[in-house]
């Protein structure tokens, strides 16, 4: 008995001592659920964060481009109505006072990089090959901010200077050039450029290999007929899952449409919110029982304990302190049970990096010893303890001091 | 009866109240115990003794009458009143369960005055050592309540039971469980708190002859008191 602990500390840690098997065994049993609501938990942040970056690493989280042109049938009483009204042809478009935008944009908070971009279709040519290709004319300092282009380099370098191109890796097999080569681009226009092969990129996808190759954004404005302006800007967000809202508000701001990558891949969208739904529905469960656990434990405790507890109703104990006796019994066990849980998640965690591996070796996606992920746990299981123990503690502490000591 | 630490005037009990099977076990019961009193109540089995001692100790309520503890008038407290004045007023001592298992003998003489005053402080621990001594126990202090003998452990829990320095010492049967020299050991130590604190002491017994040895006896019959004995000490 330490001088500085008060009385139901010294009274709840006695009984958890004197109930040792029982402790121990519902210490692991709330141990193991703990383990497998973090190693779950860490499993589904490591697999939603590797699927974001997969997708996300090679697109902007929201872009920004002209509003539609629509064509708006004259109104009056001296003009006839028409019955049927032909979309106008989307061309390319400069957005209107795109540098006011992006300053507007970069301005806000949500935003973590801005880039403006020319982009089009063009025809690749290389002696008798042609490729349809897709020109997208950057900024290299901002863009490569969003896209992490030198990363994704095969060969040569991300180098975008007045003539230069980096192309899809595809691309680059399909026409037979390599770093350094001569590609001839053509546009629809008329428009022609020779423009020599600085890098070959791997974007991930055989498609996108196919058909992208980025130049300087003069360059493609250039071509592109866009002098002095850009026909979309790419935009990054801090919080990805926000980006629909963020692409609202920069709508609302600045009149130009605003596309999140959750509206254009809805599907993706809709499947990792499943997945997170499912497990938060999983760890509730294993939460409810543990918590169930720890209330069994403390409604049998409290009857072998009734004549102990009589005995110290006699001798003065309130109502409170006993109360108080059984919900530091449930606390402590919740906070020793997700302690042994944090070890063994943490063990799962670090033998999942060490065994799941890709065929090449690498790890299949790394989950990540989230120190916030532990806290959490912690907190959760010593309130999930309090709140399943206070039944069993409100029995206690109502138990009627005569018939407990009588038996 | 101005110094009466226990008054009860025509206190009755009864029990499941309201239902078709309302038993009264106590009929109007008038009894006072003076201040330093030590005194017997005997009885057979199902007499009534063991309720009459629950309301003296304020485990349980009268269903009517008045019962007075060291003057304070019980039947306006609330829980927390009642809880307060049995902590300060009464000490206990119980046949069965004598001591708390997962505690030390030291530490069962400490608990009231830890329930009484949330933290132990070290003048606890030496008047918990200075009762362990006059019941002769210091050196079993550390021993816990299980390994120790059932008179060793009933004169631990008298130890506990004066812990708070009560007014009132109340024992259901302290012996029952004992053989005839450790219940004489028992009972030599309660006399001796009884001597020279002036405790007032209420045993309940079935042994005749520790019950000659009080100051007076109280029979209770039914659930009634019968006219109090002579003892054989104070005839």
């Amino acid at each position: 008995m330490n001088d500085w602990v008060p009385f139901e500390w010294i009274a709840a840690s006695r009984f958890l001592k004197e109930g040792r098997m029982q402790t121990l065994s519902i210490l692991a049993g709330i141990g193991i659920g703990v383990g497998v609501i973090i190693f779950m938990s860490a499993a589904l942040a490591g697999q939603l964060a590797n699927v974001v970056r997969r997708v996300l690493s090679a697109q902007a989280h929201i872009v920004l481009v002209p509003p539609q042109e629509v064509a708006r049938p004259l109104r009056g009483p001296e003009v006839a109505e028409a019955a049927i009204v032909q979309r106008p042809l989307q061309r390319v478009r400069s957005i209107d006072q795109w540098q006011r935008i992006i300053d507007e944009v970069a301005a806000m908070p949500a935003v973590t990089a801005v880039s403006p971009m020319a982009s089009g279709s063009v025809l690749a040519v290389r002696g008798e090959a042609t490729r349809s290709v897709s020109v997208q004319g950057v900024e290299p300092d901002r863009y490569f901010r969003i896209v992490p282009l030198p990363d994704k380099i095969v060969a040569g370098a991300a180098r975008l200077g007045a003539d230069d191109i980096v192309i899809g890796a595809d691309l680059a097999t399909d026409l037979g050039v390599r770093v350094g080569d001569k590609l001839n681009i053509a546009v629809a226009s008329g428009q022609r450029a020779t423009l020599t092969v600085s890098g070959i990129v791997d974007l991930g996808s055989k498609g996108a290999n196919m058909r992208t190759t980025y130049v300087a954004l003069h360059t493609a404005q250039a071509l592109l007929g866009l002098i002095g302006g850009v026909s979309s800007i790419d935009v990054t967000v801090r919080d990805i899952y926000a980006a629909e809202d963020v692409a609202q508000r920069i709508s609302a701001l600045t009149g130009v449409e605003a596309d999140s990558w959750i509206k254009t891949n809805t599907q993706l969208y809709l499947a990792i919110s499943a997945q997170a739904i499912a497990n938060t529905t999983i760890r509730f469960f294993v939460g409810l029982a543990i918590a169930f656990g720890i209330a069994a434990v403390l409604i049998v405790s409290v009857v072998q304990k009734s004549k102990e507890i009589g005995i110290l109703r006699a001798m003065g104990a309130s109502r409170g302190q006993i109360l108080r006796v059984f919900l530091l019994q449930g606390a402590v066990l919740g906070l020793l049970g997700s302690v042994i849980g944090s070890a063994l998640g943490a063990l799962a965690i670090i033998l999942w990096g060490a065994l799941v591996r890709n065929p090449d070796g690498t790890p299949l996606f790394p989950l990540e010893l989230d120190p916030e992920l532990f806290l959490a746990a912690a907190i959760l299981a010593t309130l999930s303890g309090l709140i399943a123990a206070y039944v069993p503690a409100l029995r206690g502490a109502r138990l009627d001091p005569a018939a407990a000591i009588r038996g | 009866m101005a110094d009466a630490v226990v008054l009860l005037e025509a206190v009755r009990k009864s029990y499941n109240v309201g239902t078709p099977v309302e038993t009264e076990v106590l009929h109007g019961i008038d009894l006072a115990l003076e201040k330093g009193e030590l005194c017997a109540l005997m009885g057979p089995s199902g007499s009534g003794k063991s309720t009459l001692l629950n309301l003296i100790g304020l485990l349980d309520r009268p269903s009517g009458g008045r019962l007075t503890i060291d003057g304070h008038e019980t039947s306006g407290l609330g829980d927390k009143a009642l809880t307060r004045l049995r902590g300060h007023t009464i000490g206990f001592v119980f046949q069965y369960h004598y001591l708390i298992p997962a505690f030390t003998a030291l530490e069962n003489v400490i608990m009231p005055m830890l329930v009484d005053r949330g933290r132990p402080d070290p003048e606890m621990r030496a008047r918990a050592e200075a009762l362990l001594d006059s019941v002769g126990l210091v050196p079993w202090r550390n021993n816990l309540a299980t390994n120790m003998s059932g008179g060793q452990q009933q004169r631990v829990a008298v130890a506990r039971a004066l812990a708070m320095n009560p007014a009132l010492l109340l024992a259901d049967e302290p012996t029952g469980n004992l053989d005839t020299k450790s219940a004489q050991g028992v009972f030599d130590v309660m006399r001796a708190v009884n001597r020279d604190h002036g405790t007032t002491i209420l045993v309940v017994t079935h042994n005749r002859s520790l019950a000659d040895q009080c100051d007076r006896i109280v029979q209770i019959v039914d659930g009634r008191i019968t006219p109090d004995e002579g003892t054989a000490a104070h005839g």
